[in-house]
């Protein structure tokens, strides 16, 4: 049975398409074979992430139209041969996306992959419905923020009213909490909400912590998901989101400051 | 962080703290109108507009609140706080 997970967060630029090709590549290198797929129609950006963008020809709404079929649509990726991605089309209908569509998609997909993580828009729009309405798991991404975690929780009753597992009273959409930027040397100094603030304000289970890191723009500057760079913590901190996400207990790291020597502390950074 | 910071008391208030407390608010909030049905913020308004006939009140003497107490019993709970006499 494959698995459906959303990555979502209500607000806008918390790291939802970062994290999405992060996971999946993550998915992948494991021997998973997983596809993205892109809801943020009229706005696509996860090929860029991706690093595929030059080889879109069809996307995700000619799939749904029967413009072109999913082998035609599916991007497979160069670095792994387990991932692909389905693009989103730059269309500016708001209607293109149909619950039916996207079931059969789905459902298609399901027959083949292990994975299909779906990158929601953000808003609470057509697509962000979409992306969330058919997920067996959801990763709801936040920052440290005021409103990154007032909007999660919107999310957070979203899936809970609105999925298909709500409305049809199956078992319930599993929640995760993802938090994204995270600096612990600002949370030591009270500027920022702690892990276990966010923790405690939402209730959901945690599976992973991203420090803000450098390495996330060089990644997407380039069109390689951050996981890919094994180097950087930011690409560490993914690896072990997605060993937890498949089961493993793992503890958590980068959540706490890096000590400063006797010499810095003296003269300055 | 100079040597002169280094002995300097640092004891402001954390932002931190403020954003949590504002937040636990918020979301308790948003929590208490997430499960109730669609009419009811049209109900709220009209209640709030029986009351005002009568007394004047502002929009945040009165709270309008649905508990789903178990399966079977949802209480809905309405607070008004008169005005004192002049």
């Amino acid at each position: 049975m494959a698995q459906i997970i959303v990555v979502t967060s209500g607000k806008g630029g918390v790291g939802k398409t970062t994290s999405s090709a992060a996971i999946a590549t993550g998915l992948a290198l494991k021997g998973h074979k997983t596809v993205v797929v892109d809801f943020d129609i009229g706005l696509r950006n996860l090929d860029l992430i991706m690093g595929c963008e030059r080889r879109v020809v069809y996307d995700f709404v000619n799939v749904i139209n029967g413009e072109a079929n999913l082998n035609q649509a599916l991007i497979k990726d160069k670095r792994c041969d387990k991932l692909f991605v389905l693009p989103a089309s730059q269309t500016r209908d708001k209607d293109a996306l149909t619950k039916e569509g996207v079931g059969k998609v789905l459902q298609d997909l399901a027959k083949d992959f292990e994975y299909i993580i779906c990158d929601s828009p953000a808003g609470i729009e057509t697509g962000a419905m979409m992306s969330l309405y058919f997920a067996d798991i959801a990763i709801v991404t936040t920052n440290p923020e005021v409103s990154s975690v007032r909007d999660s929780d919107r999310i957070l009753g979203m899936l809970q009213s609105k999925s298909k597992r709500a409305e049809e009273g199956l078992e319930p959409v599993k929640e995760y909490l993802l938090l994204t930027r995270y600096s612990p040397a600002r949370v030591t100094t009270g500027e920022m909400l702690s892990v276990a603030d966010v923790e405690e304000i939402l209730a959901i289970p945690l599976i992973g912590v991203i420090p803000e890191s450098q390495a996330v723009l060089k990644a997407s500057n380039s069109g390689v998901p951050v996981i890919i760079d094994q180097e950087s913590d930011a690409g560490q901190a993914y690896s072990d989101a997605v060993a937890r996400l498949t089961g493993e207990e793992l503890p958590l790291r980068f959540v706490t400051e890096e000590k400063k020597g006797f010499l810095k502390r003296i003269f300055g950074s | 962080m100079s040597l002169l910071d280094y002995f300097k008391t640092k004891k402001k208030p954390s932002t931190a703290a403020t954003a949590k407390e504002r937040l636990q608010i918020i979301v308790a909030h948003q929590r208490g109108e997430r499960d109730a049905p669609d009419y009811f913020p049209a109900m709220k308004q009209e209640i709030l507009e029986v009351i005002r006939k009568y007394v004047q009140v502002e929009n945040d003497q009165v709270s309008v609140q649905l508990d789903q107490k178990d399966d079977h019993l949802s209480v809905l709970e309405l607070n008004v706080t008169l005005p004192e006499k002049p």
